[in-house]
């Protein structure tokens, strides 16, 4: 077991780093997307709805490792050569980069999804009130529903949370070195690949629990008195 | 120097190829309370939110106190429904704020008022209307009665110049119908200017000083309930009320 040092571990650790700054961008990005896709879906003309729907198809029916591919050896390479073409400078887009990009886009197509459900489970007549007392539509949505939305979202977005822990591990064919890609690393430099396998395996798995249990816990926090008696079971 | 408050001229408006309002005309005095009532799919509501522009009428007009409402901007309209009070049968209460927040949410969102301060009014606000011992429960752990009051109290925070009223005790269980409407009574009292679509006629024949019956969209007949609901009057209202009268008993 000479092999497994310290600096094994902190090397494993750094890609911990590296996949919480992946999901938690590409979840932010997603929630800051998909909360403007869902109050357009909702409350916006139909025509934008027929675009946000036309989005989350697309990001749907789209492998995850045919968006990295696209993007990171696709469109990135455009916008590089652009960038050349423009500013007369090379600019390299890192592939932490490409893989934030396509994990938050796609995730803002699962959120939005998320949060559509969470609006039209607002009773109707709560918007109507706001705009009784004077709020405009827009600040209608941001005062009064979103904030409901996110509270009774929680349970499906520790979902998503699951699944884009998970989903990151595809960063690695791009580059990325994130956990996956480290454990593969020491993987073939010490050739204990069963072990290192189980072992990425269960530190996902701890990471997936951590996460759900953390956001159990946020959704007891903030639940509104009366309303939902009983948190996420998980 | 008697000019109406609220005039509310020629309104139509057609939903889903229906047309649900037929040219509607009426006003209201200051400090005049006057009550619609009629069959359901009459055109109550419908008249009530396009009152308060929370539904655009297709033709017509509202003034507040001579301010054209079809004149306005989009953002004027958002100023003119500050100004116009409305209650609703199912309270509409915002879920995730206890009942002092629900009153505090506009004063501090519309009208900038400070945290502190907007609390502070609602917490009177909601002592008006007799809850002010129930000030941080949440909508979900209010009885019905309760969740209306505290929507009165809303609307009443923002100083509204005019109260609508749509079937405001319509949703109750009859135990907490009186409740509401003594409310209600008290504002009337204060010489709050209201107009009040309900079923509760025996309550409204003593407050209100003229009925209005519709029905199919429009306004079928009106006059003051002396006259409307007298003994062998005949008149539409008369009979829709006793009908009302025999399923509901002497109170409903």
């Amino acid at each position: 077991m000479a092999d497994f040092s310290w600096s094994t571990v902190v090397y494993i650790l750094g890609g911990v780093g590296m996949t919480s700054v992946l999901i938690i961008s590409a979840m932010l990005i997603g929630l800051a997307i998909g909360t403007v896709m869902a109050s357009v879906q909702v409350y916006g003309p139909a025509w934008s709805g027929r675009m946000v729907s036309l989005y989350v198809w697309f990001f749907r029916g789209v492998p995850i490792l045919v968006l990295m591919f696209l993007f990171h050896f696709g469109l990135a390479g455009l916008v590089e050569e652009a960038y050349l073409y423009f500013f007369k400078t090379r600019l390299r887009i890192p592939p932490l980069a490409s893989a934030i990009t396509v994990l938050g886009l796609c995730s803002a197509a699962y959120q939005s999804q998320i949060f559509r459900g969470a609006m039209q489970s607002i009773p109707a007549g709560q918007l109507k009130a706001a705009k009784a007392l004077g709020m405009s539509g827009p600040q209608a949505v941001r005062v009064i529903i979103l904030p409901q939305v996110f509270r009774i979202s929680i349970p499906a977005w520790s979902n998503e949370y699951s699944i884009m822990l998970k989903d990151s591990a595809i960063a690695f064919v791009i580059g990325v070195s994130e956990i996956m890609s480290r454990f593969k690393a020491v993987a073939t430099t010490t050739h204990r690949h069963l072990l290192m396998y189980i072992l990425a395996g269960a530190l996902y798995f701890i990471l997936t629990w951590i996460g759900v249990k953390l956001l159990a816990a946020l959704y007891n926090k903030i639940r509104t008195p009366g309303l939902a008696e009983t948190g996420p079971s998980n | 120097m008697n000019q109406p408050i609220l005039e509310v001229k020629n309104i139509s408006k057609t939903l889903g190829g229906k047309l649900i309002l037929d040219d509607v005309s009426l006003s209201l005095n200051r400090g005049e309370l006057k009550v619609l009532i009629g069959p359901s799919g009459g055109g109550k509501s419908t008249l009530l939110q396009c009152i308060h522009y929370l539904i655009n009428p297709d033709k017509g007009d509202v003034l507040l106190e001579g301010r054209s409402a079809a004149e306005m901007g989009r953002r004027n309209i958002c100023a003119f429904r500050q100004e116009i009070g409305m209650i609703f049968q199912d309270f509409n209460l915002f879920d995730h704020l206890n009942a002092e927040n629900n009153v505090a949410v506009a004063l501090r969102k519309v009208k900038g008022l400070t945290k502190e301060a907007a609390l502070k009014r609602a917490r009177q606000e909601l002592e008006r209307v007799g809850l002010a011992d129930k000030a941080t429960l949440y909508p979900a752990q209010l009885s019905g009665g309760q969740k209306q009051r505290v929507s009165i109290a809303r609307a009443l925070a923002m100083d509204p110049k005019v109260m609508l009223l749509d079937e405001p005790t319509s949703a109750l269980d009859p135990e907490l119908i009186g409740e509401v409407l003594n409310v209600i009574v008290d504002l009337s009292k204060s010489g709050m200017t209201m107009l009040m679509a309900t079923h509760q006629i025996g309550f409204a024949r003593h407050l209100t000083s003229e009925i209005i019956f519709m029905e199919r969209g429009g306004i079928a007949e009106a006059g003051p309930p002396s006259v409307l609901l007298a003994e062998g009057s005949c008149s539409r209202t008369a009979d829709f009320c006793s009908k009302l009268t025999e399923l509901l008993g002497k109170n409903g």
